[in-house]
């Protein structure tokens, strides 16, 4: 076999009790694509953090061919040829393309920016990997795909050689994860090598020749793809066979929530004339490449933002834009961020557990609050939904992620919602509690609760979801019954077509 | 270089920095005076037998700390729903304003009546003036720490203005002073002779006030959440701009009622020189309390306790009094580093 | 004179140009801190420990650059502390400053104290003399008010210039913006944050310093209490008023001197009818006022005020 041009010896992390990486070894040939495939928490993030020098390993080291990269230098990374494009893409928004891609190339001394002959290499590397981008554009006005081909720029302006791609798909549609797929192979054939770091199988069945699988901190397979099956892949990243979520058939209910026209502006982000309606005991799933104004939406029905125009109609009452109005009518919100929006992390369980409630009477009466019965309410959350915590005082910021999501779960479902506004309800969590929050997902549908998903993951909608919708720039198509979508129809409506105004 | 969250605080550890923090300051300063050529360590002899040594020091201390404890407990209210009033000194003066319109014969009330009166008058004043650039921040996004900080110099000016105008007194032989208020307004001594107040009983009641309103009710509640995470607070439902008012109200308030106390209880009448200060140090009162209504009132006998002592040791060793002024600002530099280091551990990699 | 008229005065436009000269530096510091994310409110306390140590420098003997020069220095050591506990420390950077601004203030007081323990008239040096630019400095009105100025008001011109072409044109001014606004986008690009941060608190707090220092060594001949009066403060709402840009922070500067001058020579006019105060007060209310105008705009940094912690995001 030739010299690898990466190597990874025995890189050993921990962060107090827990060890995030376990003696971790792996190495990298020239022109080759490696699959790094985990879970969420399998420690696929903290090694390239590593080898990228935002984190130092506790033992081992890494080597560029064959040298010792110095630990905790990102310039050493990036002058080694090592170039990263991080999932939560690293941009300056108010910044030019050129200014974030020339950022950190120039010796800080110099009196003089040499922007013009930047410009002209920018476009000639562009042109070279079919990667079209306007060097002098903002970077807040460029779309998702746009940013992600600026930041493997980057990397390829600083004459990288080894590209790790972190979750690159994540804001994809499918097709331009395919034409993504593509752009890589031409990259490999041009000699550099390239670590894709995924933890959905069939993209790494797509895109690599070699897939590597990390769970919980270890490295526990190397295997050609061409020689694994999808489901030994999958067992070997879960461990255990997965739980599939399972939606019965069953008869909707009465309208839970109903939206007519509904439209909504915020800075950049729009709403034009939704109409929705979501029946009790169905799952309406919406998909849509991020940012085309799901987040708005769920704002609207959250109560945080105001519509506009049109109307929004809970369970035959007309709404106001408030939260408190929300949870009174019988909403049951889970936010697309737990750690902003979801819970306060510097407070308790018992004071995050009452956020929606310590005005009713149940908790407080004449402006003081019973923090008893408070504390019985969170203990109840904590032995029903099982959430792991030192007790109901331990502040919410030392929850993991998905005992943090079990909360909010516990928090909104503990007064029968009619309806269930779920964003991004699985992003982020380990596989068991993936399936832990679609269980209680599908638990509140069969007591003929209505659910409005929404998710990115399209496995997920397809899965959970009576009918699906898509929307793009502000716009909704029409919901359609799950068994009439496949991936790739999705795909081509998350791109725009089949929209009124698509452009 | 950088921070790692600690896992266990130990008591050692929560005891031991803070007060490190207190000896390096006392270190900074005693440097300070060696400058002087006075040594340090008879210095800081003066300096105790000044604030605390005698009865006469002791209760002048108390007497020193009651305004601060007020503008500590206005600053550690508004900081713990991280609303940035560093404009108490206004709010001093409109509160004192407010007594003296009131207090100077205006209102020819018996005392029970009056005190009341008065109290509630200076708290309105007080948290009028917190009010505006509260709305401005909830209204425009204007960041209320640089509008508190101009209304400081605003409210100065007209104070002045009021001084040489409709509140000047008559008898004042030309001085821009006011009125005396009348003796139903004044606070009654506490001890016979000496210049301690019943204002201070009031202001330790005061701290205790907001301490329960702190622990026990939904304002309370309402105010820590804004302060952790406004975001997350208003998903929740709680109403973030109106929380913020009221914390505007109740801060702006007690800060009135430092004005109030300081009139009707030590001084007897306004004058421009009220408060050498109170406003800002009650900011650093709230920060070495680390935002507790309690610890406020020990906190501000610590400062008073401080400038009482220079005081006394500037008029024997000669050291410049401002020497106290360093001492404070050293305790809160190096208290809010001792605090950050009792949560977090420094990584130099 | 008629109020109108005065505006057609030289005196006038000289005298907005000579108070602007100050809030030039100090709003270009502040302006620097906050491009890096670190709002920086040790600026008044700054201003006025600039103002002492230069004058100091010069009173004992120095030459009045180097009184600049000692300015700008005790500006950047007050700018480390500022940026080591809230950069790398991540303390509250309003409670830092505020902190900062207690500290420099206090120090200063107390050493004049110390070095002047008994006077009665504060002492006085030589300040700055009018400089007068040959040629430009008899053009009307332009010429009192740009050319018939002291060196420290050219210096401030200068700068304006050089903060201007650093931010934009320079390798390092794209850094410093870079980490005001997206801090792990520097990281990715291998700029360490923390030594950009903090070297940039530190520029802008040696600004600050010249312009306190301008206070005494070409405003005034001496060193008083309470001289920085405010300034500091208002710096802070005109890098608001300017947009975070040194071209419209130096507009925005000489547009308050105007103002300020202006409403000093109406004072005289319209003294006895309303009272002084009313006038004095006019900066700061229109230092309010700009805030709430400017406020719809959204072009701050983006990190400002946010700490940055490695690897977190």
């Amino acid at each position: 076999m030739q010299h690898p041009v990466l190597e990874i010896d025995r890189i050993t992390k921990r962060f107090g009790p827990l060890v995030a990486n376990d003696a971790i070894s792996l190495s990298l040939a020239r022109g080759e694509i490696l699959g790094l495939l985990g879970e969420n928490g399998a420690g696929k993030t903290t090694l390239m953090n590593i080898l990228f020098g935002h984190y130092v390993a506790d033992e081992g080291e890494i080597r560029v061919d064959g040298k010792v990269l110095p630990p905790g230098e990102p310039r050493a990374a990036l002058a080694a040829g090592i170039g990263m494009v991080h999932q939560h893409f690293t941009l300056a928004d108010n910044l030019t393309v050129i200014d974030n891609i020339v950022l950190g190339t120039e010796s800080l001394w110099r009196w003089k920016s040499n922007l013009s002959s930047a410009r002209a290499r920018i476009r000639q590397l562009a042109e070279d990997y079919g990667l079209a981008v306007a060097p002098d554009a903002q970077v807040s006005s460029l779309s998702v795909g746009e940013r992600q081909r600026v930041e493997i720029l980057k990397a390829l302006y600083r004459n990288a050689r080894i590209l790790i791609l972190d979750e690159p798909t994540a804001v994809l549609t499918p097709q331009e994860s395919a034409a993504l797929f593509e752009t890589l192979k031409r990259f490999v054939a041009k000699g550099l090598s390239i670590i894709f770091i995924s933890h959905k199988l069939g993209e790494i069945m797509d895109a690599c020749s070699r897939v590597a699988i990390l769970r919980g901190g270890k490295l526990v397979a190397e295997r050609k793809v061409s020689d694994v099956t999808r489901a030994e892949l999958a067992e070997l990243m879960v461990g255990r066979p997965i739980p599939k979520p399972k939606a019965e058939p069953q008869s909707p209910g009465n309208m839970v929530l109903s939206l007519e026209k509904a439209s909504a502006r915020r800075g950049s982000q729009a709403l034009h004339n939704i109409s929705l309606e979501v029946l009790g005991g169905e799952v309406i799933g919406i998909a849509g490449v991020s940012g085309n104004g799901q987040s708005l939406l769920a704002d609207c029905i959250s109560g945080t933002w105001a519509l506009s125009a049109g109307s929004l109609v809970v369970d035959g009452q007309t709404s106001r834009a408030s939260p408190r109005a929300m949870v009174e009518q019988g909403v049951a919100r889970i936010p697309e961020d737990r750690h902003t929006e979801g819970m306060i992390g510097d407070m308790s369980i018992t004071e995050n557990a009452v956020a929606e409630r310590y005005r009713s009477s149940a908790f407080s009466s004449r402006g003081l609050v019973d923090w008893r019965k408070a504390r019985v309410f969170a203990e109840s959350i904590i032995s029903k939904y099982d959430v792991k915590c030192p007790g109901p005082e331990a502040r919410v910021r030392l929850l993991s992620g998905g005992n943090m999501q079990k909360l909010i779960l516990g928090r909104v479902m503990a007064h029968d919602p009619k309806l269930i506004l779920a964003n991004q309800p699985t992003r982020g969590l380990d596989v068991g509690a993936v399936a832990y929050v679609h269980e209680q997902l599908l638990a509140a549908r069969k007591r003929g609760a209505g659910i409005l998903l929404i998710s990115e993951d399209l496995d997920e909608l397809l899965a959970l979801s009576d009918k699906v919708a898509v929307m793009f720039k502000g716009e909704l198509s029409a919901p359609m019954q799950r068994q009439t979508v496949t991936i790739s129809s999705l795909g081509l409506l998350m791109a725009g077509q089949g929209f009124s105004h698509a452009a | 270089m950088r921070l790692e969250p600690r896992e266990h605080q130990s008591l050692a550890l929560l005891v031991g920095y803070p007060v490190l923090a207190l000896a390096f300051a006392a270190v900074v300063c005693a440097l300070l005076v060696m400058l002087t050529g006075a040594s340090p360590f008879q210095g800081f002899g003066l300096m105790l037998k000044g604030a605390l040594g005698t009865q006469f020091a002791f209760f002048e201390t108390l007497t020193r700390a009651t305004p601060l404890i007020f503008t500590g407990l206005a600053a550690a209210v508004a900081f713990r729903a991280k609303l940035w009033n560093i404009g108490a000194e206004a709010q001093l003066y409109m509160g004192a304003v407010m007594t003296v319109v009131l207090g100077t014969g205006l209102l020819p009330l018996p005392w029970p009546i009056l005190w009341p009166v008065l109290m509630v008058s200076a708290m309105i004043g007080g948290a009028l003036v917190l009010s505006v650039p509260t709305f401005l921040k909830t209204r425009f996004g204007v960041d209320e720490v640089v509008t508190t900080l101009l209304l400081n110099f605003i409210v100065l000016l007209f104070v002045s203005m009021l001084l040489e105008g409709v509140l000047k007194d008559p008898m004042g032989l030309g001085w821009p002073q006011s009125k005396k208020v009348i003796a139903d307004a004044q606070l009654p001594k506490l001890v016979q002779g000496k210049r301690l107040h019943l204002g201070f009983v009031i202001a330790v009641l005061a701290a205790l006030a907001v301490w329960i309103v702190d622990r026990k009710s939904a304002l309370g509640y309402e105010m820590r959440a804004v302060g952790h995470n406004a975001k997350a607070a208003h998903f929740a439902g709680i109403p973030v701009n109106r929380v913020l008012a009221k914390t505007a109200l109740l801060s702006g308030g007690l800060a009135g009622l430092a004005g109030w106390s300081e009139v009707t209880g030590l001084k007897g009448n306004l004058t421009l020189d009220l408060s050498p200060g109170f406003g800002y140090s009650g900011i650093v009162v709230a920060m070495l309390a680390l935002l507790h209504p309690i610890g406020v009132v020990a906190a501000a006998i610590f400062v008073a306790a401080v400038f009482v002592g220079a005081d006394a040791m500037s008029r024997t060793a000669g050291v410049p009094s401002y020497i106290a002024h360093v001492m404070v600002a050293v305790s809160l530099l190096s208290m809010v580093t001792a605090i950050m280091l009792t949560r977090y551990r420094l990584r130099w990699r | 004179m008629e109020a109108f008229e005065i505006l057609f005065t030289a005196s006038l436009w000289a005298a907005a140009v000579r108070i602007a000269s100050p809030l030039i530096f100090g709003t270009l510091g502040e302006l620097i801190c906050e491009r890096a994310g670190v709002l920086n409110l040790g600026i008044e306390g700054i201003m006025t420990a600039g103002a002492f140590s230069g004058w100091l420098a010069v009173y004992l003997g120095g030459d009045l650059w180097l009184g600049v020069a000692v300015a700008a220095l005790v500006g950047a050591c007050l700018g480390l502390l500022h940026g080591f506990m809230v950069v790398p420390l991540g303390l509250s950077q309003h409670v830092t400053g505020i902190g900062i601004t207690l500290l420099a203030t206090a120090l200063s007081y107390y050493f004049y104290r110390i070095a002047f323990p008994e006077v009665t008239s504060p002492p006085k040096i030589e300040p700055f003399a009018v400089f007068p630019v040959p040629g430009l400095a008899d053009l009307p009105i332009i010429g009192p008010a740009l050319f018939q100025q002291t060196p420290l008001t050219y210096l401030a011109f200068i700068a304006v210039a050089l903060v201007a072409w650093f931010l934009y044109r320079t390798p390092a001014g794209l850094a410093v913006r870079t980490v005001g606004e997206n801090p792990a986008a520097a990281e990715a690009q291998g700029i360490n944050v923390v030594t950009v941060r903090i070297l940039a608190v530190m520029a802008g707090s040696a600004l600050m310093g010249i312009g306190g220092s301008f206070i005494t060594l070409s405003a005034f001949n001496s060193f008083f209490f309470e001289m920085t009066n405010g300034r500091g403060w208002i710096c802070i709402a005109l890098v608001v008023f300017a947009a975070w840009q040194p071209g419209k922070a130096l507009l925005g500067a000489i547009l308050f001197g105007l103002f300020d001058a202006y409403q000093l020579r109406l004072q005289q006019l319209a003294g006895s009818v309303v009272p002084y105060q009313v006038f004095l007060m006019l900066p700061f209310v229109l230092s309010v006022v700009a805030l709430i105008v400017m406020s719809r705009r959204v072009a701050y940094p983006r990190a400002l005020m946010v700490p940055y912690r490695k690897g977190e995001r």
